[in-house]
């Protein structure tokens, strides 16, 4: 019973008696306990998401949370006349988080009961558990970065842009560059590092080999000159989307390496995976290196898989894979390209640190 | 249209008026079956692993190894001869 228990990701609130005091259409003047608006500030700070779901009417109910000043800190917020249930299973599913990472806290016996006989995995707290929650280690998130601290941000944004995009006509393209997006590729440091633990945690789809590399691996890595550790970051018109990829390359003479390469599926959709990948084998093709690929198939990351291919790699033999050191597990596979100069990404501006260039001159 | 597994004959014609009338609704253009998809700008290289995945649950083929290249996808002819391949040789496999 030692091992600390899943973090919590996003705690859906009632409101009547939960989290206001009094019941809103019996007595406009419910109020608020001070403690309620610092535990929804300080979750909010570790980058725990929070949602509402409340059996009241919208226009009023959100109206109190806005005088509040309390309605930016929910994303999704459900509230209507329906079962608990589907307003709890309605925000995991918005937001693509398992249930077992949603917590739900009602002052209602029933409601909570109701909640856990059809989402099992949802942890339920009761109203008056309501001011020790920051204390608890499901609340305590061990790392806290930049980036947590504007998740929720972060996720507003996301929003608005999927509503954009629902609504916008024409070729993908068009709307993909009506985002300028800009990514930007960069050597890791201590600190980026960090955020970029934290992304391989949270995001299992998009790494490509399956293998975790662990903080102190990779820390080990910073100042090896036969491995480039790089951090992607990206941002739009709407915001920034923080570290967003991270990969392991380990740079021969003739044959770059590539161990680790990881992104998060917040930007799945605006092509990243490809970007990044269209980036390394323009570099490559600069340094006169083939290119490899660690990979290994695993139920979520097919994308990964569809990425590599479509931008050219192939299992096809090569004299330059048998110089690799074997593979850590027997199902990673060896994926291969013979790199060519690239054209730019059409759709975003790219940042990167010239690699090719950088290690021809290390080696003249 | 569902990516629920066809029950219509599957034919050249069939396929083809399915996956453009998917692309217009996506891209809300009409796409013309020999139009480069990518040169054009009219769908991102992420759009095409949407097509991928639709193709497979859609026509219940799976699409992997070298039949996995960006040149399988980059006209509606390309995917139409594709799907195509991948059934007769499913059918030939499987002894129907």
């Amino acid at each position: 019973m030692s091992e600390k228990p899943a973090t919590v990701k996003c705690l859906v609130w009632d409101l009547d008696n939960t989290l206001w005091q009094g019941t809103l259409l019996e007595d406009d003047q419910v109020t608020l306990p001070d403690a309620v608006r610092e535990l929804i500030v300080t979750l909010d700070s570790r980058g725990i998401l929070q949602s509402v779901s409340s059996k009241n009417d919208y226009d009023l109910a959100w109206a109190k949370l806005e005088a509040l000043g309390l309605a930016e800190y929910f994303v999704l917020p459900q509230i209507g006349w329906g079962p608990k249930s589907n307003s709890v299973r309605t925000i995991a599913e918005r937001l693509k988080f398992a249930h077992g990472t949603i917590a739900f806290i009602d002052d209602q016996p029933a409601e909570r009961a109701e909640v856990t006989f059809h989402l099992p995995d949802v942890r339920c707290y009761p109203a008056d558990q309501l001011l020790t929650l920051a204390e608890l280690p499901e609340f305590s998130p061990e790392t806290v970065t930049v980036d947590s601290r504007r998740r929720r941000q972060m996720y507003q944004a996301g929003f608005e842009r999927e509503a954009e995009q629902a609504a916008f006509s024409g070729p993908d393209e068009d709307f993909l560059r009506s985002l300028k997006l800009e990514m930007s590729i960069e050597r890791a440091t201590g600190e980026q590092l960090s955020r970029v633990e934290e992304l391989t945690l949270r995001t299992s789809q998009m790494n490509a080999t399956g293998v975790h590399y662990s903080d102190a691996t990779l820390r080990g890595l910073l100042a090896d000159p036969g491995h480039e550790v790089l951090v992607t970051t990206m941002a739009d018109r709407f915001g920034p989307h923080g570290a967003v990829g991270v990969m392991l390359l380990a740079t021969g003479a003739d044959v770059w390496h590539l161990k680790l390469l990881a992104t998060s599926c917040r930007v799945v959709s605006f092509g990243a995976g490809a970007a990044i990948l269209n980036w390394l084998i323009d570099e490559a093709a600069q340094a006169g290196a083939h290119l490899v690929a660690d990979f290994r198939r695993t139920d979520r990351n097919r994308m990964m898989e569809i990425a590599y291919r479509f931008a050219g790699f192939t299992a096809e033999p090569c004299a330059c894979v048998a110089g690799l050191a074997e593979p850590g597990a027997p199902d990673i596979e060896r994926l291969h390209l013979v790199p060519e100069r690239r054209d730019p990404h059409p759709t975003l501006q790219l940042t990167a640190p010239a690699l090719a260039a950088d290690h021809l001159a290390a080696r003249a | 249209m569902s990516d629920q597994p066809t029950t219509a004959p599957v034919t050249a014609e069939s396929i083809e008026q399915a996956l453009l009338s998917f692309l217009e609704e996506r891209t809300k253009t009409a796409v013309p079956p020999t139009q480069d998809l990518f040169a054009s700008g009219l769908v991102s290289s992420m759009f095409a692993m949407e097509l991928v995945v639709h193709l497979e649950q859609h026509y219940e083929v799976a699409i992997v190894g070298a039949d996995l290249k960006l040149d399988n996808f980059r006209t509606v002819r390309q995917m139409t001869e594709l799907v195509l391949r991948l059934r007769d040789a499913s059918a030939a496999v499987g002894g129907a």
